[in-house]
């Protein structure tokens, strides 16, 4: 390795071990990279938003005679009127064409993917069954999904009270959804190890070599 | 004190200890486990091999360096697999501090595919990298329409209609699908923007935590697969034949993962201990 | 003024596009695409910058003041500078290699070993808290140590535990997570329609 990327890999390296001596405690070591991180990304964002928005989406179609590219720019800056406190009631214009527009987009999508698609593939489980002719496990299954979906949905269901027969499917519901989490615990350890293995993989292997 | 109270009262610090010893080692030592196909897995490679020569898709890579350990891998091997069949993929990355990583990925699997076959593979004609622009849901919904609304011009500031790959490609129509390697919400957008109002098929690649969320949206073929975690990008490395950081990762994750199982043994021992105690003196 | 203003213009461009989504005409198309699609980002951009005024702001505060830790704020403009700088057109910008530098051997190891941490939590977390205390979460442990175990190579129970994980991905846990999954888009849908409507205003602060 040329003398540059030592030093480079290094400088990480050492970063890393900052980081990492938080486990045993607090300390200025770990305190120095985080705000160092804080102060870097926050650059990088500055220049990122600089070359991929501000050059191409402003200046150069302003340039090119696209003079109804001043409308957003002006409501952008009507933006900034946030940072006084007299003049912040001027930045809800601008807040309200992005929150009109993003919520508008979102209830007939949101409704098609999250609701009316997951209610389809629910209905497509009894309907499969039918069409295919499934036997055995595949039956079994189907059914519990659905047993298993009515009754976590039942267990969000907060307007009657959770007594009686409610309550006990309300019970299975949570049941249902501890699996659920199980799972997701599960595969959360693998991915937080994961970070960690890689972490390790550069100490070892880039940094110092070892094998 | 007790062994059982003991059991119950380890510092931290020795929990700690013992999984950076487990994985430092476990690095070390030469083995390997074997690493079984998924059919979530074997659908997006199936899919991509049965692509023509010309074909373009396109990867949306919507993480940053915390989650690259598992998705980074993928992108390689996705990337692989394109480059070798030839097939265009039109890049673009969602996340604020992805687009300089995703750009190192983009030159990193270039580069190997050029090391391994000899032939180089051109940004604009292979391959694009339209870059980031914030905002995800919108920006998603502005590439359905045409990728030229949201970028106008590529990551490195060449206006997109003069890249000769972009030539034939307008909007979503003209991809065979999306893969998103992603670490963040960006994947609800693609389902529910992307798939959701464009109708383009998806697959998706993403971090353990977020990965059983998902197979709701791989019942309903919403998503056609789904790469979950360091396992799944280890089952994509193998499937491409290269196996790399994911597949030499399984092996210290199963010895991580026993070390976890082990702690949680204890605590239960300690606490049923405990609670025995307790009740006896009741 | 102050607060109708903003609301006619929530209910006008939310409506527009619930519109747009069902009966896309020509017309509709072009200010979908422009005003819709292109602008919003524009805006968006201003109001991101403020995040990094506010960081300078809090930072300069702290090193005026004296406070405590006042240091490492030094730290945090002096990143910050050192990034903007090599990012000027001069050096290159967004692509050059100081910036690439900066990225590769300061901020990606930091954010990646930063979230690395969480692997020592989560280990400790499994030890002091995982605990069989009830059956709802001798289930939760359960279901969790099978999706561990899963790619382990276990001898003759390999091909068992192995199918056990994918039955519990894709019956108990699909379930599941259908169920979560239709609550949040009721949820996301019914305050989408209350922020449209102008029954949700809480987003407008004080006057």
């Amino acid at each position: 390795m040329d003398w540059p990327t030592t030093i480079a890999t290094t400088v990480a390296a050492l970063l890393t071990l900052a980081v990492f001596s938080f486990l045993y405690k607090d300390n200025p070591f770990y305190k120095f990279a985080e705000h160092l991180m804080v102060g870097v990304s926050a650059g990088y964002w500055v220049i990122i938003l600089w070359y991929t928005v501000v050059i191409p989406k402003m200046w150069q179609p302003l340039e090119a005679g696209k003079w109804y590219y001043i409308i957003p720019i002006i409501l952008g800056i009507l933006m900034w009127a946030r940072l006084n406190r007299k003049w912040q009631w001027v930045s809800r214009y601008p807040l309200a064409f992005y929150i009109g527009v993003s919520t508008g987009v979102a209830i007939p999508l949101e409704m098609k993917a999250k609701v009316i698609e997951q209610l389809n593939g629910s209905v497509d489980l009894v309907t499969t069954m039918y069409a295919t002719q499934a036997s055995g496990m595949t039956v079994v299954n189907n059914i519990l999904i659905l047993i298993g979906i009515i009754a976590a949905l039942i267990y969000f269901f907060f307007s009657k009270a959770h007594t009686g027969a409610t309550g006990s499917i309300a019970k299975f519901g949570i049941g249902v959804l501890m699996v659920g989490f199980g799972a997701s615990f599960g595969f959360t350890v693998m991915a937080r190890i994961s970070l960690l293995i890689e972490r390790l993989q550069f100490l070892l292997f880039e940094w110092l070599k070892w094998g | 004190m007790k062994l059982a109270e003991k059991m119950f009262a380890i510092d931290r610090r020795w929990v700690y200890l013992a999984l950076g010893l487990a994985v430092l080692i476990s690095l070390k030592i030469p083995f390997s486990i074997p690493i079984p196909i998924s059919k979530e897995a074997r659908n997006i490679y199936n899919f991509i091999d049965t692509l023509k020569a010309g074909d373009a898709v396109h990867l949306a890579i919507d993480y940053d360096p915390s989650t690259l350990a598992e998705l980074h891998p993928m992108t390689l091997s996705i990337l692989k697999q394109c480059f070798e069949k030839k097939i265009k993929v039109v890049v673009t990355a969602l996340h604020q501090n992805g687009p300089a990583m995703a750009a190192a990925a983009l030159d990193t699997a270039v580069a190997r595919h050029a090391a391994r076959s000899g032939e180089q593979m051109k940004n604009g004609v292979d391959y694009v990298f339209l870059g980031y622009k914030p905002y995800p849901a919108l920006i998603i919904l502005g590439m359905g329409q045409n990728y030229r609304i949201p970028f106008p011009t590529d990551y490195y500031g060449v206006p997109v209609d003069s890249l000769p790959m972009m030539k034939h490609i307008q909007n979503y129509d003209d991809v065979k699908a999306i893969l998103n390697v992603s670490g963040t919400s960006a994947t609800d957008y693609w389902i529910s923007y992307g798939n959701g109002r464009y109708k383009v098929p998806l697959a998706i690649g993403v971090t353990g935590v977020m990965a059983t969320d998902y197979y709701p949206y791989w019942q309903t073929g919403q998503i056609f697969g789904i790469l979950g975690g360091l396992k799944g990008a280890a089952e994509y490395e193998t499937l491409v034949g290269t196996p790399g950081k994911a597949v030499q990762g399984m092996k210290v994750q199963m010895v991580a993962h026993l070390i976890i199982i082990v702690f949680i043994i204890i605590g239960n021992i300690g606490y049923f201990a405990q609670r025995k105690k307790r009740e006896q003196s009741v | 003024m102050k607060r109708q203003l903003p609301l006619i213009i929530i209910f006008v461009c939310g409506i527009f596009m619930v519109f747009q989504y069902f009966i896309p005409h020509e017309n509709s198309e072009f200010i979908y695409e422009f005003a819709a699609l292109d602008w919003p980002p524009i805006i968006g951009v201003f109001a991101l910058t403020l995040g990094i005024i506010s960081l300078v702001r809090v930072s300069a505060t702290k090193i005026s003041k004296r406070d405590e830790d006042w240091q490492y704020s030094i730290v945090t403009l002096l990143g910050l500078a050192a990034m903007i700088i090599a990012g000027l057109p001069w050096f290159g910008g967004q692509t050059s290699p100081a910036v690439k530098w900066q990225f590769d051997f300061i901020m990606r190891p930091i954010i990646a070993t930063i979230f690395s941490l969480l692997s020592f939590f989560i280990a400790s977390a499994a030890y002091r808290a995982f605990r069989a205390r009830s059956v709802l979460a001798s289930i939760l442990l359960i279901s969790a140590v099978i999706v561990m175990i899963r790619f382990m190579p276990l001898g003759p129970f390999t091909d068992i535990v192995s199918r056990t994980a994918d039955w519990v991905l894709n019956v108990p846990n699909l379930a599941a997570k259908r169920a979560i999954i239709i609550g949040v888009g009721l949820g996301i849908i019914s305050t989408a329609l209350k922020v449209v409507l102008g029954v949700e205003r809480s987003y407008l602060g004080r006057d």
